[in-house]
């Protein structure tokens, strides 16, 4: 395959690196006034990544000597990374702009694009590599994210709780890298996937166990989750609007490939430590989010839940399995995205942003469509139907039953019953509750039509999705096997 | 004869080590960047131990891949130190606490 050919695969990468840097020249020359410009070229940038999926980034399979692969899995997963990206670059200036005068500064979308660089790498690596140069490049661009009010000690506190935490994560990957990469001699996922094929020795085990603690940490499952609440509540909205959405998605690519990939033949190894995160994840998600009264810290436990859920089907470890982790994370984002919208439109008179649950009371009074659009976001999240959520939750059990899960799927049912409770809690603070003072009025058109597309791909109508949202999870879990 | 077997007990020793010296210290931050050089450092001994052993060099350009990394890493983490001590006027593990639920 000559050169040319594999640069066309990794086209959306190279849109996306050439983008930044530019950007980061014009942030760098023209300083605080050309944020809302850089702003909007980034956004540009995202789209013109994935308009280049469309080419053979989609489907033109491996290259650079099998270090990367360019299939459909990965250009899915693309996909959702590059529009939650987008979203966030687009609900930052408001934000940035209210709080306490300190105006946006144009290194916020130069950040996220390069981490959503590190992200596309991530769920296209074929080598454990590329693998981890991804995972740094996308965690190292987070960690400056999450400190980013740099006068504000809980951003900064958040930004230091994640970069010790992650930095651990990464530790404990690459010792597993490193078992893994002794016990079978190679990095590429394909030759790792022969090894563990074979007779299993203690330390391919060992590797398998370290990898996938290091990625559970970084998908933030239970037992590795205890960064989550703290990041979530201190970075500032738009960076957690970014954290609950895109690299959620990444590390459950990540999770899924080299679960696939490289250590498929060991299934019966590895689906015990996910039905453990998955179970585990579920009923801690539900549990500590009861007595939460921060909006943001009752998303990052539902986050975790979420994410529990999304494990289910990969316990299933077939090609429906993956699939319906994919149709899960896909409704998933637009849920989170749609949920966090809304929590930037929580200010106070001054436009402060406000952040307990407390000060949502009443809202359907006050501000009935926004108090509508949460509580379709809080019964979509809770799985209730006729709304999308539901599906999500019903294709990963299913996927589950099929491979004969029964009990994980049981259990995993019944704890999504506690998860409804904190997300009804919500709607029954916004809906009988007396009012709180009102927030103040939405001044932004882009917010708003981002919350009504949102709420309308979770309303029933985003039934009619479903053909073409299988298809494509299909073709990409096809890619896998 | 030093052997693998030597390298690796070596590495698995250093990497508790820095693990520990994130849970157990409860001292200072500096110490918590130590403690995920050391690990980073075991998984360096590890790569290029086997890589030596399996007479295969990617394990030795793995490591140069951590080095780097480690390094950007290591900036960033001071970065993230200098505006936290900015911010409270410490850098106390028992002091980072603003956060709790």
């Amino acid at each position: 395959m000559s050169y040319a050919q594999q640069m066309m695969m990794i086209l959306p990468e190279i849109v996306l690196a050439v983008g930044a840097l530019v950007l980061m020249l014009v942030s760098a020359w023209g300083g605080h006034s050309s944020a809302r410009g850089v702003s909007w070229t980034a956004v540009a940038v995202l789209i013109g990544a994935g308009v280049a999926l469309l080419g053979p980034a989609s489907h033109g399979g491996e290259a650079f000597y099998g270090l990367y692969r360019a299939d459909a899995f990965g250009a899915f997963a693309k996909l959702l990374i590059y529009i939650a990206a987008a979203v966030s670059i687009m609900v930052a200036p408001r934000f940035f702009a209210t709080t306490s005068g300190d105006n946006l500064r144009p290194e916020y979308p130069v950040l996220i694009l390069l981490s959503a660089i590190g992200m596309s790498v991530m769920v296209s690596a074929s080598d454990l590599l590329t693998l981890y140069v991804g995972l740094e490049l996308q965690s190292l661009a987070a960690y400056v994210l999450a400190s980013f009010m740099r006068q504000d000690t809980r951003s900064a506190e958040a930004g230091l709780k994640y970069f010790v935490l992650g930095a651990l994560a990464s530790g404990i990957l690459l010792y597993g890298i490193s078992l893994v990469y002794g016990f079978t001699g190679s990095t590429l996922f394909d030759v790792i996937a022969q090894a563990y094929a074979g007779d299993r020795s203690l330390g391919l085990l060992f590797g398998l166990v370290f990898v996938f603690a290091g990625l559970a940490f970084k998908i933030s499952a239970v037992p590795f989750h205890m960064w989550t609440p703290d990041v979530y509540e201190g970075a500032p909205t738009p960076v957690t609007t970014f954290f609950a959405s895109a690299p959620k998605v990444a590390a459950m690519g990540l999770a899924v490939r080299v679960a696939i990939e490289a250590m498929g033949p060991a299934v019966d190894q590895w689906r015990q430590i996910v039905i453990f995160a998955a179970l585990a994840s579920i009923i801690l998600g539900a549990v500590a989010a009861i007595g939460q009264t921060n909006i943001k810290r009752l998303l990052a436990y539902s986050s975790i839940n979420n994410v529990g859920f999304a494990l289910v089907g990969l316990a299933a470890g077939t090609q429906a399995g993956v699939s319906s982790v994919l149709v899960y994370m896909a409704i998933y984002i637009v849920m989170t995205l749609g949920s966090f919208l809304i929590v930037l439109q929580m200010r106070d008179a001054d436009g402060m942003p406000v952040e307990t649950i407390d000060s949502l009371s009443g809202m359907s009074r006050t501000r009935p469509w926004l108090a509508a659009a949460l509580a379709m976001f809080m019964f979509s999240l809770a799985g209730i139907p006729p709304l999308f959520g539901f599906y999500a939750k019903f294709a990963v059990f299913s996927a589950a039953v099929e491979s004969g899960l029964f009990a994980l799927a049981a259990v995993g049912i019944a704890a999504s019953v506690i998860g409804a409770y904190y997300y009804l809690r919500v709607v029954k603070t916004m809906f009988f509750d007396e009012p709180a003072p009102a927030f103040a009025p939405m001044d932004s058109k882009v917010e708003g039509g981002l919350i009504a597309i949102t709420a309308l791909v979770i309303s029933p109508l985003g039934y009619l999705l479903i053909p073409a949202l299988l298809s494509a999870t299909n073709m990409a879990a096809r890619a896998l096997f | 004869m030093i052997g693998l077997t030597h390298y690796l007990v070596v590495s698995a020793i250093l990497f508790t080590m820095g693990v520990l010296g994130i849970f157990v210290n409860r001292k200072n931050l500096i110490v918590i960047l130590m403690a995920i050089e050391l690990i980073l450092l075991a998984v360096n001994l590890n790569l290029v131990a086997f890589s030596a052993y399996l007479q295969d060099l990617v394990g030795q350009i793995f490591a140069m891949f951590v080095l780097t990394v480690a390094a950007g890493e290591g900036a960033i983490g001071l970065a993230i130190l200098v505006i936290y001590f900015r911010g409270r006027g410490t850098i106390a593990v028992d002091d980072v606490n603003r956060m709790k639920g």
